[in-house]
Parts: structure tokens; sequence; C-alpha cells
């Protein structure tokens, strides 16, 4: 069952959309969409902060570096996706890289700390470029390309488009937890001084996870932009590393699923109180729907003090009793 | 095989390690011992490289290392483990050894293959595993281990590094005799072909192991030498074995 359950889920998500009423196709899939991108945005995190123990609170930066690469891309003339994600990817890597090298000198609050304050370094230095929109962001006319005759632009192209991402991004984290690297990795979390005693260069390997993260959130963020086909500086702000946070340790530090699972429930969840009214509860606040963050709040103080391994958690503590 | 010549550590104003000289031949186990606050665990530390030394350097096997980081000082056979114990708590026993294993063989910038394919690095940590005596415990998750476990495995890890030259501090801290037999019977087989620096308070397992002996007191090395000399020497009895001289 367990070995089963992937591919239950993959063969859902592949047959989702032929499932969907006309109507409600576009909105449906568009918002699958932004959860698979969310996912693939959580699970790079989930990465550095569930296997790797590095606490960063500003991975925003480099969602945010890829999808402002993609979209100054494409909004100089540069459509193709094989340019521009690849180019994203990049830049959010050597981002990481930069960030990386400084940061990761340092530990535990303070590493929090100085990744948040590198993040939003960067978030002031994107809403200068008034070149591409400023604090007002940038508007694309289009999705990027991908040739080979599928239209991006259709939300059906994308929705399997960021499935895909997601779904490599999933199997490239379960081939490296389980690797060589992934290994030392999950060690240098449980033990930093003795992984270093033993004969490990922590801090390299430390940097190579961190970047590695930061490349698949610069995918993320280039997905997140063509998706909206509109990038803001917010994309960087250091809530939206929060969010991501979020949706990790929502989902499960350190677990497999934790991003996809902590992206569906938090951006469900949004989207379940601002766009259904539950009458009985808009009886008693009638201004519930415009303070939906205090109820997310409370599911992820509920989570943290009673599942503090996340919903993945949860999910497997119930399947082994 | 290793030297170390005029080595100091101060943290502030205390003087830890205080212009130490003192060396280990290829072969011999070489007790430190010394009264609490001698300066013995953060000699380790210089020499293992997780301190850094103020003055003096350090040569092993000839080539000064006084400035390596102390994951290349493990890669050129100088190990050490730890009083405290110090492992990979929510990993089994088996993956603690073989982790170390993995340390000493090739690369570990690779991103794709299962470690879990790598028969090598798990055969040679079940050899590691029945040497220190956890044979048959190699699915216990270390943190579930007995004390006496723990400490087994606190010195196999420090084993599995392949060293030439292990620094053990304090194996049998908190052990029971029946333990430090056994620790002292694991010493005893690994001594034919790892060199061992041991820092000791059971002096009866250093005078059954020790070839040579150096006591430190106050951050010096107030005597070293041959078991029987170190025994007889005045200030020594004076300053460290005077609670149990007679013994």
């Amino acid at each position: 069952m367990r070995r089963a359950a992937p591919w239950i889920v993959l063969a859902l998500a592949l047959a989702f959309p032929l499932a969907m009423q006309a109507e409600h196709q576009n909105y449906y899939l568009s918002f699958a969409s932004r959860i698979f991108v969310y996912a693939l945005a959580a699970t790079s995190l989930n990465l550095i902060l569930g296997y790797g123990g590095m606490i960063s609170f500003g991975h925003a930066a480099f969602v945010g570096t890829g999808a402002y690469v993609s979209s100054i891309l494409l909004s100089e003339g540069v459509a193709s996706a094989w340019i521009g994600w690849p180019a994203a990817i990049a830049a959010s890597a050597l981002a990481a890289l930069a960030i990386g090298a400084v940061s990761l000198r340092t530990r535990g609050a303070y590493f929090i700390m100085i990744t948040l304050a590198f993040a939003q370094m960067m978030f002031f230095l994107v809403n200068s470029m008034k070149a591409y929109g400023g604090d007002e962001g940038l508007s694309l006319r289009e999705r990027a390309s991908v040739g080979l005759g599928v239209d991006l632009g259709s939300d059906v192209a994308f929705y399997y488009t960021a499935l895909a991402a997601l779904a490599a991004g999933l199997y490239g984290l379960h081939r490296l937890v389980h690797s060589r690297f992934g290994r030392v990795i999950q060690a240098i979390r449980e033990n930093e001084e003795r992984a270093e005693a033993i004969g490990y260069p922590v801090y390299r390997h430390k940097l190579v996870c961190f970047v590695i993260a930061g490349a698949a959130g610069g995918l993320a963020g280039a997905l997140l932009a063509s998706h909206g086909k509109y990038v803001n500086p917010n994309v960087l702000h250091w809530t939206h590393s929060g969010t991501l946070m979020v949706m990790v340790i929502l989902g499960g530090v350190g677990k497999l699923w934790g991003g996809v699972i902590g992206a569906a429930a938090l951006l469900g969840l949004e989207d379940l109180v601002a766009n259904h009214r539950v009458e009985w509860l808009a009886a008693i606040f009638p201004n519930y729907q415009q303070h939906a963050s205090l109820g997310v709040g409370t599911v992820l103080l509920a989570i943290v003090l009673f599942a503090p391994q996340g919903i993945a958690g949860m999910l497997a503590r119930k399947k082994h009793a | 095989m290793l030297e170390l010549k005029n080595v100091s550590k101060r943290f502030g104003g205390v003087v830890a390690t205080d212009d130490i000289t003192l060396g280990v031949q290829r072969g011999e186990v070489h007790a430190l011992i010394g009264p609490n606050g001698a300066g013995k665990t953060t000699l380790i530390g210089q020499i293992s490289g997780s301190l850094g030394s103020d003055s003096g350097s350090i040569l092993f096997e000839g080539s000064d290392i006084t400035r390596d980081a102390q994951h290349e000082r493990v890669r050129a056979g100088l190990a050490r483990s730890y009083q405290i114990t110090s492992l990979f708590k929510r990993f089994t026993v088996l993956d603690n050894l073989a982790l170390a294993v993995q340390a000493g063989s090739g690369s570990s910038f690779s991103f794709w293959r299962p470690v879990s394919a790598e028969a090598l690095l798990f055969d040679e940590a079940r050899a590691i595993a029945g040497e220190i005596g956890l044979a048959g415990r190699e699915t216990a998750v270390a943190m579930t281990l007995a004390h006496g476990e723990q400490r087994a495995l606190e010195v196999g890890l420090a084993l599995a590094t392949r060293p030439r030259l292990v620094l053990l501090d304090e194996p049998m801290a908190g052990m029971g005799p029946e333990e430090s037999e056994n620790m002292i019977a694991l010493l005893e087989r690994i001594r034919t072909r790892v060199t061992v620096l041991l820092v000791e308070h059971d002096m009866d397992a250093v005078f059954r192991l020790a070839d040579r002996i150096s006591v430190l007191v106050s951050g010096r090395v107030i005597a070293s030498g041959a078991p029987a000399a170190i025994r007889a020497h005045p200030e020594v009895r004076k300053a460290y074995l005077g609670e149990d001289a007679n013994a």
C-alpha cells in the first residue's frame, strides 16, 4: 500500500482534468496548478529545512529570483521556456550560492535572521527596479512557450507542465535523500559536530544542499510567474518565505510529501474560507472571511502542538497503528 | 607518529593547555591522565582539529596539520571519540557505522544512487558492529541502546573511519566493571592495528593498557614515560595519584 500510494496520487492527478466539467475546468485546473507550483517551492524548502536542519527564513528570495529572471526575459522578448526556466534555475542557484556561502557560517537564530535579512535586501532591490515595474510589479502578455506543439497558455497544458515539474522534483528529492549525499545531510541535521568528526566537510555539504534547494525554488518561481502572468516584489517578501515555511510545517518537516500536503492544505484552506461562506459561522463572526489568516493560524497552532510531524507524520502514524 | 610542539590554548584569561610538547609513537597505547580540568579534552580537541591552537604546531606522520580542518585530519587517519556520547541518535547502529565508513571511502557528493545498494559499506559496518560487541544489535536505533552499548558505538564510530591514530576521550566514562572489561578487551584487540591516545580516569585500565603515560596538570605535561616510572614519579604521586597512591 505504501509503495502504491504515490502512483495512485499520480494517476488521480493525471486524470483530474478529464474528470472536470467544462464550466468549472479553468478555475479548478488553475487552482490545482497553483498548488503544484507551491508544492514544488515548499518541497525545495523542505530539503534544507526538513532534511538538512537549516532553518532558512529567506526561501522566497530564490523563488522570487526565478520568478523575476524568467519574467524579465519574457518581457524582453525571450519567449522560450527552454531558455527562461534554465536561466531562472541558474540565477536562483547562484543567489543561493552567494547567500548560503555567508549565511551557513552562522548557526541557530543567527542563521534564521541572516537568511531573512538577505531576502529582504533582494525584496528592496527588486522594488527599486523601475524598468521592470518597481513596486507595481511586471505583467506578462504571454506565458513562456515550450514549443513541441504545446500551448502553455491553455490551462490544461500548464496543469500538466506544473505536475511534471512537481513529480520530477519529488522523485529527485526521493533519490537525493537516499543517496550518499542525502545520508550525510541528514546526519549533519542530527549531529553536526560528529559529522565533521567522522570526516565530512560539513559546510561544503550544507552549501551544496542549499544551492540545490535554491535552484528548485527558482524553477517554482518561474512557473509561478508564468502561471499568473504577473510578478511583483511581494514574491520576495519575508511573509512569502513565512508562507512556504508554514506549508512545510503543516505538511511535515523532513517528510517526502510534506511540501505537497502542506501546500494543498494551506491553499485549500485559504480558498475554502475566502470563497465558501459558511452561514452559521458568519452568523457569529460576520466578517470572518476577511480574517482568514486567524483561522489558518489556529490550525497551524494545533498542528504544531498535537502533530509535530505535520499532516504527513499524522497519516504515517495512523498506518502503523 | 604524532608530535605536539609547544602547543597552547587559551579561553579568555584561562590557560587550558600550556606549552605542551608530546610525542605518540606508532603502535603504542599512550595514556593521557590528569585531574579534572587539567586540559585533557581541550588537548584532544586541538589534536583532532575541532579546536584551533593559539600557538605551537602539531605534526601527524611528519606533516604539519596545525591549520588543517578536522575533516581533513580524519581523512589523513586521525579520528577521535567523545567523553560525552555523541551519536546520530535517530539512526540505527548499522547506519551510524555505515555513515562513518562512507566518509572514508570515496566521494559523498553522489546524489542519485541509493546508499542501500552499496553492500561494501554495510559489510564493513557489520564487521565493526561485531568487533565492538554490537552483533545482533545492528537494527537498533542508537538512542534506544543501553549506556554501555552507546559507549561501544561511540568508539565504533571513530574506528569505522579507519584511523591510524585514534584519540579516545574517556571511553569508560560511566561504565560498570563488566562494561569496562569489555572495553578493555576491545582496546586490546584494536591496539594491534591502530595507535591509541587514551584519556582515561580508570587507573586500573590505564596501567593495564598503556605502553607509555603522560601526566597533564593545569595544562602542562609534568611527566611522561613508562607506567612504572610514572607510578614512582614523586611529582605525579603528589599532584595526581595522591588519592590512590597506595592502590
